[in-house]
């Protein structure tokens, strides 16, 4: 049996290699099936990671503020809290402190914060002018700006009380204004260390905000351990923007498996054409198999192998297509070079063979229909 | 020694169109019977009947002593394919497969390719240099012998030759017709279908078909060409014994004592 085995072997692989041209229509519609199946597959797997990455200039998706929603947060139990979060998927924790400031007599809100911190959670600022990076220097928002007409240059003198009703006041200059469409806009905002010489008062925060790439079950389980781990710091999401991530990334994920899906059909039509016109051309050759005394069923094995191989030699070769295409894929649209899946490609191969055999089921019906009688008569 | 097929008063009826009539017919060991009879006579469909390809609308077939209306298709493939030898007036090689791979492709349906025992069958038709050859490469002549190889590499019982030499010139058609006497003179049973006498003046006995109707069934005393030497002729399985040269009556002795003693052809796959 292992010589009509090898025989099988030799007729299949030359009914393939010596009719090139179509057997490859039927391999290049089977790898790129397999191409678009393991490319999408694969940014499907990656998708989240390199878009929690983008969806982070929403800005944080986790704010800590006091245990309670009163009193103020110590700066000590936040850096607890933020020892608790994981390293690889953090971006920024951000303190803010807020305190009710004077200006020529009229009132502001002033918050200290970390400059640094803020451009990497809080992509979305607009700063026009520069930054802070100086003790006395302050950014005001739009809204200030456009209310006192000041601008970059201009001195802002403050004072206020601080929680001992002691009474404190400062210069500052201002180095730009800031925009982001929201309260932050009427803010005056300087450096957390100016706002603590100012009040005399260190130590303290309102609030924190922190941006993590995690999704939002992670962030919850995240949020739990922080929770539990350190008293006096209540972690919340911002579920605002966990669920539009959410939204998106299901949106998304949901219509790259339709481009699969459809992909997969369009090979699976590709494939049983293309065997249907191997029948066809092939019906001599069948019904001369059958007269010298092939039986239906060998008929269909033979058809279906050959199909099989079509479909594995097309998986192998779509598999690293798919890879390629996924690369550029992922780095010409996110900018990052993506991490492969290497049980990806035996999935696809093993899809691919699958969805080319099923493809062969209605051709090969039409094999095994083949009348030697009528189809050898001479003429 | 039993007939190798009794046909018993067969019709091969399609709708309004009767292709064969009560046909009856039997065919001993040995025998070469030419099929003649124009277009539409129902050559075709006798000799698909005989092969097993097609089944009778009335009336009984036995083949080698199976009675063909009591098998499945199945059953059917099976006899086929360990009784009969087809040969085709196209050939019918499968291109992609070299004459070697298409001699062994009835072994592989039959029971075990041996690539050996085929270069040896493609040597008995003269074509052991072009073994390799793919069909286009090859003329109809050799394509023809390939034809004719392949039929006997299992040993079938009776060999069915459709216009054996329809699509060859008149060099390769005395090749081909060699071949048979070789294979006639080892002791095969041979029915060719023709419509052309050059041909059928070869067989030891012609029928004639007329309108599916059999009109004429005779033996021919003497046959257009015996060679005396046919046992190492071109086709002749070696050691083949005499041929038959007689009349009806001597066709069932001679013929088939020769095969079952020495020949490959018809009795030794068996």
């Amino acid at each position: 049996m292992q010589g009509n085995t090898k025989f099988l072997g030799r007729m299949l692989l030359f009914s393939l290699v010596r009719r090139r041209s179509r057997l490859l229509v039927a391999l290049v519609g089977v790898a790129v099936g397999a191409t678009v199946l393991l490319g999408l597959v694969t940014l499907c797997y990656d998708i989240p990671r390199q878009l929690s990455r983008e969806f982070r200039s929403y800005g944080a998706n986790m704010v800590f503020v006091p245990d309670g929603g009163t009193g103020r947060l110590a700066l000590a139990s936040l850096d607890r809290a933020v020892s608790l979060l994981p390293a690889g998927g953090l971006v920024g924790v951000t303190p803010f402190r807020y305190e009710a400031v004077r200006s020529h007599l009229l009132p502001y809100t002033a918050v200290g914060t970390v400059f640094d911190s803020v451009r990497r959670t809080s992509p979305y600022w607009r700063v026009t002018g520069a930054w802070p990076s100086a003790p006395g220097e302050l950014l005001l928002g739009v809204d200030v700006a456009e209310a006192t007409g000041l601008s970059a240059g201009s001195p802002f003198p403050l004072d206020g009380r601080n929680s001992s009703m002691a009474l404190y006041s400062g210069e500052f200059r201002v180095t730009g204004t800031v925009a982001t469409g929201g309260v932050e806009d009427g803010f005056v905002f300087m450096s957390l260390a100016d706002m603590e010489s100012l009040t005399s008062e260190a130590g303290v925060s309102d609030l924190a905000e922190a941006s993590l790439t995690s999704d939002s079950e992670e962030l919850v389980r995240i949020a739990a351990g922080v929770r539990a781990g350190v008293p006096g710091v209540d972690p919340r999401l911002v579920t605002r923007v966990t669920r539009s991530e959410e939204q998106v990334m299901g949106k998304l994920t949901a219509l790259v498996y339709l481009v699969t899906l459809v992909v997969l059909t369009l090979t699976m039509i590709c494939v049983a054409t293309t065997m249907m016109t191997v029948v066809l051309e092939r019906r001599r050759e069948i019904g001369l198999k059958k007269a010298l005394g092939a039986g239906n069923r060998r008929v269909a094995r033979e058809f279906l192998a050959e199909g099989l191989f079509l479909g594995v030699l097309g998986g192998i070769a779509g598999s690293f297509l798919g890879l390629a295409f996924a690369r550029i894929v992922s780095v010409s649209v996110f900018g990052r070079s993506l991490t492969p899946e290497p049980w990806l490609i035996p999935v696809t191969v093993g899809v691919s063979a699958l969805v080319t055999v099923a493809a062969c089921l209605a051709p090969v019906k039409r094999a095994v229909d083949v009348e030697p009688a009528l189809v050898l008569r001479g003429e | 020694m039993p007939n190798i097929m009794e046909i018993q008063d067969v019709s091969k009826i399609y709708g309004p169109l009767k292709a064969l009539q009560n046909i009856t017919l039997a065919i001993p060991p040995g025998q070469w019977l030419a099929v003649m009879g124009p277009s539409g006579s129902g050559k075709t469909t006798l000799m698909n009947i005989m092969g097993c390809l097609d089944t009778p609308s009335l009336g009984e077939v036995n083949l080698d002593g199976v009675k063909l209306s009591g098998l499945s298709p199945s059953g059917l493939t099976a006899l086929r394919r360990e009784a009969i030898g087809l040969i085709f007036q196209q050939f019918h090689l499968i291109s992609y497969l070299t004459a070697l791979e298409n001699v062994m492709v009835a072994q592989y349906y039959h029971s075990m390719v041996d690539e050996a025992e085929a270069l040896e069958a493609l040597g008995r038709v003269g074509l052991g240099e072009r073994a390799r050859h793919l069909p286009r490469q090859l003329s109809g002549g050799e394509q023809q012998r390939v034809c004719i190889a392949r039929a006997l590499i299992n040993h079938p019982k009776l060999i069915l030759a459709d216009e054996p030499t329809g699509n060859l010139d008149e060099t390769n058609e005395g090749l081909v017709m060699e071949i048979l006497h070789g294979l006639h003179n080892a002791g095969a049973t041979i029915v060719t279908v023709t419509h052309a006498p050059e041909v059928a003046r070869h067989a030891e006995r012609v029928i004639v078909l007329e309108h599916g109707k059999l009109v004429t069934d005779e033996y021919q005393t003497h046959p257009a060409h015996r060679p005396s030497g046919a046992g190492s002729g071109a086709g002749a399985p070696a050691g083949a014994g005499p041929g038959t040269e007689d009349g009806p009556a001597a066709a069932p002795e001679t013929g088939p004592q020769g095969a079952a003693g020495e020949a490959a052809a018809p009795e030794a796959g068996a």
